[in-house]
C-alpha cells in the first residue's frame, strides 16, 4: 500500500446519498482516513474551493470519486476539472454511472416540468403567471440571476471519460468501503470497467430456485406488491412480481429481495450489457408465459430504466 | 438604484446564491437567497404505481434518507383508504425515530457544533467535521460515529437498506420484525439514547456555558420573527410520525390546525421569478412579500417551530431537558434562530427514546403487518413532521393506484422565506460603510445554517457546509465583491 | 423535405422471410428502395438493442420479419420473439416512438407477393409519419 492516497470528491446533481454511505462507513471511515489525503471534498469535509482544485496540476490527484449526475453547466464544468485532475476517476453510484432517478426526467420536456412545478400543483400561487427566469428585476431595480435549467440529464460519463463505474442508489457502505480498499490496494481491472463482484442479483438472492436446484417456472400472472404478499422464500418473479434481479449486479447482497420487494435495477446492468433497459425487457419476456401478459406491466419506461434512463441508447423520450 | 453591467452567469448553480445589494453609503439595501435548481420529481412520479413512490421519492435527498419515504408511504395509505395495522405503524415509528437520531446526529456534530466547538470566527478550515473530530478527539469522534451507526443500522435492519429504503408499503410494511431482531434494536436504542444524553451534555459544555457564544445565540443578529408550524397529538406534545399540524403566529397565539388536505386551506406556494424554489406562506393572513415581524404571513418549521408549536415533548428525558430549556428561554415563542440547534440535540434524545420504548413493546413482531387494499380511492395526502420541519406529499391516482398528479412541499421550502429574511438580517447588520470580509461570510452563514437547509430537498447538500455564494454588488449594481465557502 | 426518403431496416429471418424477399425478387414484385435489409439467423435472435441502435442510427422504421408460428426453425425462437417484441414496443411507445414505426410480421419463404405488400405498406406508413423524432433532434 503506498504512503498515502490523494483523494477528491465531487458531489454533481445528486441527491447526496451517495455521499451519506461514505459517512456511514462510520468507525471504518477513521480507519481508512490515515491513509487518505483528501486533497478536495467540496464542500463537506476538506475547507478546499472549486478555484484550488483547478488550481492543481493536472493529474495531480490520484484517485477522484465523482456522485451524481449532470444537469446544470457547473456541474459538467467541475466534473470535467475532476477529471483533468485526477488520475483514475470512479462514477460513483446510479446517479453518477447510468443517471439515476432524478434521469427519469428526461421522459419530459422542461417546458413540461415547469408547467407542472409553477402552474398545476395544487398548493401553486401563481397570480401573475410567471415561471423563474435566468434573469429577472426585482422592485425595478435588484437584478437578479440564475442558471439555465438544461433540457435532460446525463451520466458523467456523457462528459468525460471514466475509468471506473459502481451501481448502487447509493451503494452499500460495506462496498463503498470495498471499492475504497480495491483502490487503496491497487487491486483494479482494467479503464473503463465497473467494480463490482460481477455477479448478478439474481446469483446471490436465496429466493433463487436455480439456486436450490429447481427448475425455473415461467411467470403465469403479473401482480404488483399491493395485490399480495409474496412467499418468504419463493422467487418474486416467479410469483408475478417483477423483479430486474437477472440482469442487475447484485453488490448489494439481494437487499430488497431481502424484504419481499423485487429489485428495480439500482445496482447497473449486468457485465456487458449495454442499454439496462433493453436487456430488462429481454429478460422479463423471457420469462413470461405467453405475449398477452406484458400488457399488464406499468409504465414500462419508468420500471425498466428507473435508474438508467440518460445512459440508454435513446437517452429519453423523444421529444 | 440600477445595474448597469450584468455579469455573466457566475458558475454557482444547484447550490444556493445569496445576492446583496448595497445603498450608495454601502450599507446593505436588500439581499436574496436563492435556489438554483429543480429535479422535477412532481411530474416524473405520473404514470407510476403508487407503491413504487415511496422508494423512488426517497432519492429526492439522501440525507433525508427516512422522511419523503415515510410522508410518501402515508400519502399512499390514504390513496387506498387504509390505515396501516398497528404493528405496521410501530415499525415505521421506530423507522422514523431512528432516522431522527442519525440525522440530527450528523447535523449537529458536522454543521452546528463546529461553530461553537471551534469558535464562529474561526478559520472555516477548522470549523468542519475533521476540525471538530480533531478538536474534540478522534475518540470522542469514534464513540459519536460509532453510536450514530447504531441508527443506521436500524434503518437497514427495518427498511432493507441504510439508505433509500424499500420495505414501506401502502396499508403496512414488506416484512416482519424477528423477536431476534427486536433483541438487536433494543441493545442499539441504548446506543442511541446515550448518543442523546452526550449531545446535550456537549451542548451544555460548550454553549451554554459559555457567555458570549450565549450573547450571539439571545441576541438580535441571528433573530427571525414569524409564525411557526409544527405537529403536535392531542396533549400539544411534539410528534413526529403523526399529529395534527398546528400554527401560531410571533405571539404564540394559535392560527389554526390542520391534517390531511386541509393544508390547501393554510398553506400556498408563491412562485418568484428569481428562484427556482417557491415560497410559501399563510393563506388566510395572505402574501405580504418577504418580510418578518408581527404581520408576516411566512411561517418556519424545524426542531425550533416544534418547540414553539408544542408544549414538550412525549419522553422523560427530553420532557426534562425541555423545561430547563424554558427556564432559560422563558414561555414566549422563542425568534432567535441559534435556538433550533438546542432543539435539535432535545429532539436527539427524545426520538433516541422513543425507538428504545418501541422495541420494547415485544408486540412489534407481531405478523399483522399488511392491512387488506381494496380499489384505490384515488386522493391522498400523507403529512409528517421531517427532521428539518412539516413534509406533505399529496398524491392523485386512478382506480389501480396509477399516479396522476403529485404535489410535494419540503421542509426546506417552507422555511424559505425566512431563511431570506435570517440571511437579510445578518448581512445588514454586519456589512457597513461597504466593509466586507470573509469573515462576513462565515457570519452570514450562520443566518442560514440553523435551518439546517436541506436544498438537497430542493437541490442537494452534504452533512456539512452548505455550498453557497455571496454576490454583493455595489449603489450602481456593480459586482463588488463575491464571496464563496465552496 | 420533399427529397426525403425514408430509412428502413428489415430484420429478416434467413428461414423465412428473408427466403420470401429472395422469391419477391425473382418474382419481380417491387418493393421500394427505402427497404435495407437484414439477414438474421431468427427473428428470436433480435435483441432489443438491434432495433433500439437502428432508430437511433437514423433508421425512420424498423421491421422484424419472422416464420409463422410453429414454423420457426429453432421452434420457440419466434414465440419468444413476440413476447420481446411486445414488451419492447410498449416500451418504445413510453419512450416517444410512433408505434407504427416499429413492426412485427410473419412472412413465409413463399410469400413473396406479401413480402412486396408489406414493404409497399410500410414505406407508405412511414413517410407519412415523416422522419423520425430521433433524426429530427438528434439524441439526448
Ligand atoms: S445514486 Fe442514489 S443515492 Fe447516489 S446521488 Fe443518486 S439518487 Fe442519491
Ligand atoms: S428474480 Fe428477484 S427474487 Fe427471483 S431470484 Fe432473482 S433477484 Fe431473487
Ligand atoms: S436488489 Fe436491486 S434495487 Fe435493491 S439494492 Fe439491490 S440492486 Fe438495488
Ligand atoms: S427461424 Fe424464422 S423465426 Fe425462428
Amino acid at each position: 500500500m503506498p504512503e498515502k492516497i490523494k483523494l477528491a470528491y465531487l458531489l454533481a446533481g445528486g441527491c447526496a446519498g451517495c455521499d451519506m454511505a461514505v459517512v456511514d462507513l462510520s468507525e471504518t471511515l477513521l480507519d481508512v482516513l490515515p491513509h487518505l489525503d483528501i486533497v478536495f471534498w467540496a464542500p463537506t469535509v476538506a475547507d478546499v474551493k472549486y478555484k484550488d482544485l483547478e488550481a492543481m496540476p493536472d493529474k495531480s490527484i490520484d484517485l477522484g470519486l465523482v456522485s451524481g449526475m449532470i444537469r446544470l453547466a457547473e456541474q459538467e464544468h467541475m466534473t470535467r476539472v475532476m477529471r483533468r485532475k485526477c488520475k483514475a476517476l470512479v462514477a460513483l453510484g446510479a446517479c453518477a454511472s447510468l443517471g439515476g432517478i432524478p434521469g427519469m426526467a428526461n421522459m419530459h420536456t422542461k417546458k413540461d416540468i415547469f408547467d407542472t412545478a409553477y402552474f398545476d400543483t395544487y398548493s401553486t400561487d401563481n397570480p401573475e403567471g410567471i415561471t423563474p427566469q435566468t434573469k429577472c428585476l426585482v422592485d425595478g431595480k435588484y437584478e437578479l440571476t440564475l442558471p439555465e435549467f438544461y433540457e435532460n440529464v446525463r451520466p458523467i460519463s456523457a462528459v468525460v471519460e471514466v475509468d471506473y463505474f459502481t451501481g448502487g442508489c447509493p451503494p452499500h457502505h460495506s462496498f463503498v468501503g470495498a471499492a475504497l480498499m480495491a483502490v487503496l490496494e491497487g487491486k483494479l481491472p482494467p479503464p473503463g470497467s465497473w467494480l463490482t463482484s460481477g455477479k448478478a442479483v439474481c446469483d446471490v438472492c436465496s429466493r433463487n430456485p436455480g439456486l436450490k436446484g429447481q427448475e425455473r417456472e415461467l411467470i403465469k400472472e403479473v401482480r404488483r406488491v399491493v395485490d399480495g404478499q409474496p412467499d418468504q422464500e419463493k422467487c418474486l418473479l416467479q410469483e408475478g412480481y417483477i423483479c430486474l434481479g437477472a440482469v442487475t449486479q447484485g453488490d448489494c447482497n439481494a437487499q430488497c429481495p431481502g424484504v419481499n420487494i423485487p429489485c428495480r435495477g439500482c445496482g447497473g446492468p449486468i457485465p456487458g450489457v449495454k442499454d439496462f433497459g433493453l436487456r430488462a425487457v429481454s429478460a422479463i419476456a423471457a420469462s413470461m408465459a405467453d405475449e398477452k401478459l406484458v400488457d399488464q406491466i406499468d409504465c414500462p419506461a419508468k420500471l425498466f430504466y428507473r435508474y438508467s434512463l440518460p445512459s440508454s441508447i435513446l437517452g429519453g423520450k423523444l421529444k | 438604484m440600477k445595474r448597469i453591467e450584468i455579469n455573466p452567469m457566475t458558475r454557482l448553480e444547484g447550490h444556493g446564491k445569496i445576492s446583496i445589494f448595497l445603498d450608495d453609503t454601502g450599507n446593505v439595501e436588500n439581499a436574496f437567497f436563492q435556489t438554483v435548481e429543480l429535479r422535477g420529481y412532481e411530474r416524473f412520479l405520473r404514470g407510476m404505481p403508487i407503491e413504487e413512490v415511496p422508494r423512488t421519492v426517497s432519492t429526492i435527498c439522501g440525507v433525508c434518507r427516512g422522511v419523503h419515504y415515510t410522508a410518501s408511504v402515508k400519502a399512499a395509505d390514504s390513496v387506498y383508504n387504509v390505515e396501516p395495522t398497528p404493528t405496521a405503524r410501530k415499525i415505521r415509528e421506530l423507522f422514523l425515530n431512528a432516522h431522527y437520531v442519525e440525522d440530527h446526529c450528523a447535523i449537529l456534530y458536522a454543521l452546528g457544533f463546529p461553530d461553537f466547538v471551534a469558535g464562529p470566527t474561526a478559520s472555516p478550515a477548522v470549523r468542519n467535521l475533521i476540525g471538530l473530530i480533531e478538536i474534540v478527539g478522534v475518540e470522542t469522534g469514534r464513540i459519536v460515529l460509532k453510536k450514530r451507526r447504531s441508527a443506521v443500522r436500524i434503518l437497514e435492519m427495518l427498511g432493507g437498506r441504510p439508505i433509500h429504503p424499500v420495505a414501506a408499503l401502502p396499508g403496512g410494511w414488506s416484512k416482519r420484525v424477528t423477536e431476534e431482531e427486536r433483541q438487536e434494536i433494543l441493545a442499539l436504542s441504548q446506543d442511541l439514547v446515550e448518543l442523546g444524553q452526550m449531545t446535550l451534555q456537549v451542548f451544555d459544555d460548550v454553549v451554554l456555558k459559555n457567555k458570549g457564544y450565549m450573547e450571539l445565540v439571545l441576541g438580535d443578529i441571528y433573530k427571525v420573527v414569524c409564525n411557526y408550524a409544527g405537529t403536535v397529538d392531542d396533549q400539544n406534545r411534539v410528534q413526529y410520525y403523526d399529529g395534527t399540524q398546528r400554527i401560531i403566529n410571533s405571539k404564540g397565539e394559535e392560527i389554526g390546525r390542520f391534517q390531511g388536505k386541509g393544508y390547501l386551506d393554510f398553506i400556498a406556494e408563491r412562485v418568484l421569478p428569481w428562484s427556482y424554489l417557491k415560497m410559501p406562506y399563510l393563506k388566510k393572513i395572505g402574501w405580504q412579500g418577504v418580510e418578518d415581524g408581527e404581520a408576516s404571513s411566512l411561517y418556519c418549521v424545524g426542531p425550533l417551530a416544534r418547540f414553539n408549536v408544542g408544549s414538550g415533548y412525549d419522553t422523560p428525558l427530553a420532557q426534562e431537558a425541555y423545561l430547563k430549556m424554558r427556564e432559560a428561554l422563558g414561555k414566549d415563542p422563542v425568534h432567535n434562530i441559534l435556538v433550533y440547534h438546542w432543539a435539535r440535540a432535545v429532539e436527539l434524545l427524545n426520538a433516541a427514546e422513543k425507538v428504545r420504548q418501541l422495541a420494547g413493546d415485544e408486540s412489534i413482531t407481531s405478523d399483522d403487518i399488511r392491512a387488506p387494499l381494496g380499489e384505490a380511492v384515488g386522493e391522498g395526502v400523507g403529512i409528517i413532521e421531517a427532521v428539518r420541519g412539516i413534509l406533505i406529499h399529496h398524491y392523485k391516482t386512478d382506480k389501480r393506484g396509477i399516479v396522476e398528479e403529485a404535489n410535494l412541499i419540503v421542509a426546506t421550502t417552507h422555511n424559505k422565506g425566512p431563511i431570506n429574511v435570517a440571511v437579510r438580517r445578518a448581512a445588514q447588520s454586519l456589512i457597513k460603510d461597504g466593509k466586507v470580509d470573509e469573515g462576513i461570510l462565515n457570519m452570514v452563514e450562520m443566518a442560514y445554517r440553523p435551518y439546517d437547509i436541506c436544498l438537497a430537498c430542493a437541490t442537494h447538500t452534504l452533512p456539512g457546509r452548505q455550498p453557497v455564494q455571496i454576490d454583493i454588488y455595489d449603489s450602481q449594481g456593480r459586482n463588488y465583491q463575491t464571496l464563496k465557502n465552496f | 423535405m420533399s427529397d426525403w426518403k425514408p430509412n428502413i431496416i428489415v430484420f429478416a429471418c434467413n428461414w423465412c422471410t428473408y427466403q420470401g424477399a429472395d422469391l419477391a425478387g425473382s418474382l419481380r414484385y417491387k418493393y421500394p428502395s427505402s427497404i435495407n435489409i437484414v439477414r438474421v439467423p431468427c427473428s428470436g435472435s433480435i435483441e432489443a438493442e438491434y432495433i433500439v441502435e437502428a432508430l437511433h442510427k437514423g433508421a425512420d422504421g424498423v421491421l422484424v420479419g419472422g416464420c409463422h408460428p410453429g414454423d420457426c426453425h429453432y421452434k420457440e425462437g419466434n414465440h419468444k420473439a413476440l413476447r420481446r417484441f411486445n414488451l419492447l414496443h410498449r416500451l418504445l411507445v413510453d419512450m416517444g416512438v410512433e408505434p407504427e414505426r416499429v413492426r412485427l410480421e410473419w412472412i413465409s419463404g413463399s410469400e413473396g407477393k406479401r413480402f412486396a405488400q408489406v414493404m409497399n405498406e410500410f414505406d407508405a406508413t412511414i413517410r407519412k409519419l415523416g422522419p423520425s423524432p430521433n433524426g429530427r433532434n438528434g439524441n439526448a
